[in-house]
């Protein structure tokens, strides 16, 4: 019998449409898997038995019509689900019941999907190895010499779920590179769409003008799938785009004849290790071999975008944090006056990296030194998204790798916020920009670890993105080397 | 511009997060670390240069004046460490 669990989205919604497998044994099949994958810590909250009665009932429905029918989904841990527990892996929020369903995953559940629990992430979405966490540390499915790497962050959950199969696919949250990077670090499909593709309702705030939810993939079909279900204008959402969409995934196709693809000099950074390089230079090859016209081009503020995001972010931060105040999220921790209670909860509630965080934020936007840096953050912010704007007069797409390194071990990065901070060197151009980016799964280094490169996109142009990755993908023939060897 | 043990007391009162002696050496630390990084930035003129608070080119749209009943008080309460009847319980604010 076929292993359900080894299907893509794509797969399992054609078995229960076609009657190849109910939606009760599609969910039952995960069920068993996450029941025998506790050691890599990937839920902070699982729905199980609320899943199987949800699968049993759809399987009574007389149409099994819907995009993503019985589609087992279990979704960050930042998305706000009625009902259900919503922590953003955060002390702070360990007891929060939101009132209200997001946006994005209201889509997924209006198209049938099955939520089957909650994914552990970085708190509050800041982090690229999972280890802020207040739940604990996610273990990478790939393995190095038998010891345990980081699966990336912060959608680490997310992204370690869908490698080693335990959700059919996710959606996580990229606010400097969140669904890439990770999605790099376990050898599956992540895309962050065009800044407002997404609404941002209902979704844990970190930095309003950087996040964007996105799907995390086995395959680059399954994300124009889950991007044709969760995107779209929402008036609870006011950046939220309303363009015109036709689906995705109907208009895939793998001929890039003539697509002009763009290859920044200044993504080739010092140190870079050689197999980065040479994957570079194979993913180059692939797309001119595919019909593709290649240039060099150049991204002149690059080097300034993890500076400029270093303070944008953080005092987005601070700012969005300030509600966390030990009156109205379940969290508190006495004082003995007002001003006390909120500054023992916020200590108490929030871990190392987030206060961190909200201090830089809080520094850089405080009188005297705003103009100085958070105004001067600004403006070097419009100069990358310039460069950009430029570099799309001659290319369609950028191809770059998506992060400097495979993934690493535990602790390796943690002494140093700035070493931890260089992860995401290679994506948070696109969170600045507010453009769509992609990393998808090439190959596998002699470590057995998986590498992955990176294709930027037009604004809004995730057609283009989709397309080109999938011809890549179509090349390299990329398979799962996931052993089950934490059963 | 370096931050010292009087900044980030300054900070943290502002940010309402309480500090002890020893996150304060730790923060001292990183965030030193993480200003000089930032200022890489002072290396760009950017006298001529526009800030941008957004890449999103979307005008504000008005939604319908319509009045939607959403009575969720006691779902929104049950979320508070403590409450009375339908209010939030905070400590004394006024003697």
């Amino acid at each position: 019998m076929t292993d359900l669990t080894k299907l893509t989205l794509v797969e399992s919604v054609k078995h229960v449409k076609e009657k190849k497998c109910s939606a009760e044994e599609l969910v039952d099949a995960y069920v068993k898997r996450i029941e025998k994958s506790d050691k890599l810590n990937c839920f902070n909250t699982k729905d199980l038995e609320n899943a199987v009665s949800k699968a049993k009932k759809i399987d009574t429905n007389k149409k099994l019509d819907k995009a993503l029918v019985g589609a087992p989904i279990a979704v960050k841990d930042l998305f706000c689900t009625k009902g259900l527990k919503t922590t953003a892996s955060s002390k702070i929020l360990s007891n929060f019941i939101p009132t209200y369903e997001s946006t994005v995953t209201e889509k997924l559940w209006n198209e049938d999907a099955i939520l089957i629990g909650k994914l552990n992430s970085d708190e509050f979405a800041m982090g690229s190895s999972n280890e802020t966490s207040s739940f604990g540390n996610v273990l990478n499915p790939y393995r190095l010499n038998n010891e345990n790497l980081v699966p990336g962050g912060s959608s680490g959950g997310c992204a370690s779920a869908v490698a080693a199969d335990l959700t059919s696919a996710t959606v996580g949250t990229d606010t400097g590179g969140s669904i890439r990077q990770p999605a790099a670090f376990t050898g599956i499909v992540g895309l962050k769409p065009t800044y407002g593709r997404c609404s941002r309702w209902g979704i844990v705030a970190f930095a309003s003008s950087l996040d964007q939810a996105g799907p995390m993939t086995k395959d680059v079909k399954d994300a124009a799938l889950m991007l044709d279900v969760i995107s779209g204008y929402d008036e609870k959402d006011s950046t939220s785009a309303n363009k015109p969409k036709s689906s995705f995934l109907n208009s895939i196709k793998s001929n890039i004849k003539g697509l002009k693809v763009g290859v920044p000099k200044e993504y080739r950074v010092d140190n870079m290790p050689k197999e980065v390089d040479d994957l570079w230079q194979e993913g180059i090859k692939i797309l001119k071999d595919n019909g593709a016209i290649i240039k060099d081009i150049s991204l002149p503020h690059t080097k300034y975008a993890l500076p400029t995001y270093y303070i944008i972010a953080p005092a987005e931060a601070s700012s969005n944090l300030a509600r966390y105040d030990g009156v109205r999220y379940g969290f508190r921790a006495e004082g003995k006056d007002l001003t006390e209670m909120y500054e023992n909860t916020r200590s108490k509630g929030f871990g190392a990296e987030v206060k961190r965080r909200i201090m830089i934020g809080t520094y850089v936007l405080s009188s005297g030194y705003y103009d100085a840096y958070y105004l001067k953050a600004q403006k070097v912010r419009n100069l990358i998204k310039v460069d950009f704007d430029n570099a799309y007069k001659d290319v369609d797409v950028i191809l770059t790798p998506t992060t400097p390194t495979p993934a690493f071990k535990f602790g390796e990065n943690t002494d140093d916020p700035i070493a931890m901070y260089l992860n995401d060197i290679f994506t948070v151009t696109a969170n600045l920009a507010g453009l769509p980016a992609i990393s998808l799964p090439i190959k596998y280094n002699k470590d057995g670890l998986p590498l992955a490169l990176q294709l930027f996109g037009k604004s809004f142009d995730e057609q283009t993105l989709l397309n080109t990755a999938y011809s890549i993908e179509q090349q390299v023939n990329f398979k799962s080397q996931v052993k089950d060897w934490w059963m | 511009m370096s931050i010292n043990k009087d900044t980030i007391k300054k900070i943290s009162k502002l940010a309402r997060i309480s500090v002890t002696n020893e996150e304060t050496d730790r923060l001292e630390k990183d965030l030193n670390s993480i200003i000089k990084f930032v200022e890489q930035l002072k290396e760009l003129n950017t006298d001529k240069i526009a800030p941008i608070a957004s890449v999103s080119d979307q005008a504000l749209t008005m939604n319908k004046d319509e009045i939607k009943k959403i009575n969720e008080k006691e779902e929104i309460l049950k979320n508070a460490p403590e409450k009375n009847s339908n209010y939030y319980i905070v400590p004394k604010v006024i003697e």
